[in-house]
């Protein structure tokens, strides 16, 4: 009995394969390249044996085409199918064994079909990303060409935003300054960015004006973000030397730190119109809350969907969602970015009547949702 | 030249990571890792220029005796001791650094955040003051989702949990999606916008 023999070496496993697998065997092992990687990795499938469920566990073995004999490379629980290795090397091929452990004693399968590991060079697993997004930068440089070519594009009105003239307006009436918090997402959240195009918005009015500012932030790169949007705001309106390095202040990382300077800063400063446009967290509320108490006109704008609640009952105004993205082009009227708003919404449409396409299909049975999973 | 050396980093910096997010290869991923310590590097710098600031702020509010100075010292102190016991002690779990940062740090972030509870009762009364029709809506809602949440709720009806249950999964979960679908899309149009020079907000407007 080959198996016998085979179960005595625990490592390094030379054996003779037997001329039939047993009923206790795995059969049909098949190897293959993982696809969609960066190389070094082998998947393999088999089919579980007909006692299966007396299996303790599966034994994965492998053996290069230069090994003397199969060896050990781990094992699966009894009912698993499938198995990666991911300690080959690229180009060298290799063979499988699968072999069944049942109270002690191994009964191991055929051996695999050769297999080679190699490095993909496209993920085809994220096909519909791109065919997305190709399809979403066209639609943005069609409507971009067309703002351009000087059609004139309806934009409907954001009450939040029209408001912003009204609120440097008050401020300026009331010689208090603005309080701009640009939330607590570091640069790498797009609301961070949407924020600091607003501020730069926002900072050209605060020049016209010349009322004062202060800007908060809680992370370094965001800081040095700001101050450059602040001062070059000031600059393409034609007063450098009204900016003042103050204006843009550094504050710290810490969640509830930040919120308590923030609080301190409206109750000593006592700003005239409070700007909440970003990322927050749970800090939102302790902010906003103490901005209305404070008698502040509040215009708050975030994509994070648990925090607008708390915006819409302390503040004035809120920016829901898209309106954030949208804020810039509306505040700067500059038709080609009113353009990309268009691209927005047809791309929304498109997606709702691929969503609703699909939804249908799914109720005929005809399941294609899997076409929209990322990997 | 002042512009157009940011917007040409932007571009090709840009368009080279959307072309990685689909090229699985370790070059691919190599380049990625790198850019990411470049990152590192940049937010080393950045940090530098924060901490200056911050010291440049409470000295000058000290200087001018501007209101509640006094605090300023104590942040100044704070940032100064905790740097230089850091440095000196390290940062190890028994370190002193650390029970600075577990026993005076973490409680006053807590407290904080303790805090919320009653900003959120100030907040929920504004709010549910039914001075219009969506006040109102939202006064009914809260007030169905609450009951139904509370083990007391199954007692107004049997079926009252799983009502209040599908107002959160189906209305609320609905309009939830909606914003998010449109946050996606107005997050890969502020990207596409900013790569591809459209959107110069960040650099003072058009030029």
């Amino acid at each position: 009995m080959s198996f016998l023999f085979f179960h005595c070496l625990p490592v390094t496993f030379s054996f003779v394969l037997p001329a039939t697998s047993s009923a206790s065997s795995p059969g049909d092992v098949k190897a293959m390249d993982k696809p969609n990687d960066a190389g070094s990795a082998i998947q393999i499938f088999w089919t579980r044996a007909s006692n299966d469920s007396l299996v303790e566990n599966y034994v994965i073995m492998r053996k290069a085409a230069t090994d003397p004999s199969y060896q050990r490379i781990g094992s699966t629980a009894g009912g698993v199918s499938t198995f990666e290795d991911d300690g080959v090397t690229d180009g060298t091929t290799y063979t499988y064994l699968v072999a069944s452990l049942i109270k002690g004693m191994q009964y191991p399968s055929e051996q695999s079909n050769n297999v080679t590991s190699k490095p993909q060079l496209f993920h085809t697993g994220r096909i519909n990303v791109l065919a997305a997004l190709i399809t979403f930068t066209l639609l943005l440089a069609y409507f971009v060409y067309k703002a351009r070519s000087g059609k004139n594009l309806y934009i409907r009105q954001i009450a939040g935003l029209a408001a912003v003239e009204e609120a440097v307006g008050r401020a300026t009436e009331m010689g208090r300054p603005i309080l701009y918090v640009p939330g607590l997402g570091d640069i790498d959240w797009t609301a961070t960015i949407a924020s600091m195009n607003i501020l730069g918005e926002v900072a050209k009015k605060i020049a016209l004006y010349d009322t004062e500012l202060i800007v908060p932030n809680t992370w370094s790169v965001v800081y040095t973000v700001s101050k450059e949007v602040v001062k070059e705001s000031f600059m393409s309106e034609g007063r450098p030397e009204k900016f003042k390095e103050d204006y843009v202040r550094y504050v710290t990382e810490a969640q509830f730190g930040f919120a308590a300077a923030v609080n301190g800063i409206m109750i000593r400063e006592k700003p005239a119109t409070n700007f909440f446009v970003g990322k927050f967290w749970a800090e939102s509320l302790i902010m906003a809350e103490t901005g209305a108490q404070t008698g502040a006109f509040q215009i708050a704008g975030t994509d994070s969907v648990l925090q607008l609640p708390f915006f819409v009952t302390a503040c004035d105004y809120t920016l829901m969602g898209e309106e954030l993205y949208a804020a810039s082009a509306y505040l700067s009227r500059e038709p080609v970015l009113l353009g990309s708003l268009k691209a927005q919404d047809y791309g929304k449409l498109m997606s709702l009547i691929i969503l609703g396409g699909l939804s249908i299909l799914a109720f005929l049975r005809i399941d294609l949702l899997y076409l929209l999973k990322v990997q | 030249m002042k512009r157009k050396i940011p917007l040409g980093i932007c571009l090709i910096m840009g368009i080279m990571m959307i072309i990685q997010f689909f090229i699985p290869h370790p070059v691919s991923l190599g380049f990625a890792s790198t850019i990411y310590k470049w990152v590192i590097v940049l937010m080393a710098f950045a940090l530098v220029l924060a901490i200056g600031n911050l010291i440049r702020h409470h000295t000058l509010k000290i200087r001018k005796r501007k209101e509640d100075w006094p605090y300023s010292i104590v942040t100044l102190f704070g940032m100064t001791a905790m740097a230089v016991i850091g440095l000196i002690w390290g940062v190890d779990p028994d370190s002193l650094y650390q029970r600075i940062f577990l026993n005076i740090l973490a409680p006053l972030g807590g407290t904080m955040f303790a805090l919320l509870a009653y900003y959120m009762a100030s907040a929920a009364y504004r709010a549910f003051r039914a001075r219009s029709l969506e006040a109102t809506l939202l006064l009914i809602s809260a007030f169905i989702v609450m009951i139904g949440f509370m083990p007391f709720g199954q007692y107004v009806h049997t079926r009252f949990p799983a009502f209040a249950e599908w107002v959160m999964q189906v209305p609320n979960m609905a309009s939830q999606r909606g914003i998010l679908l449109g946050v996606a899309f107005g997050s890969i149009a502020t990207a596409l916008k900013i790569i591809l020079g459209i959107e110069r907000s960040w650099l003072g407007g058009k030029e």
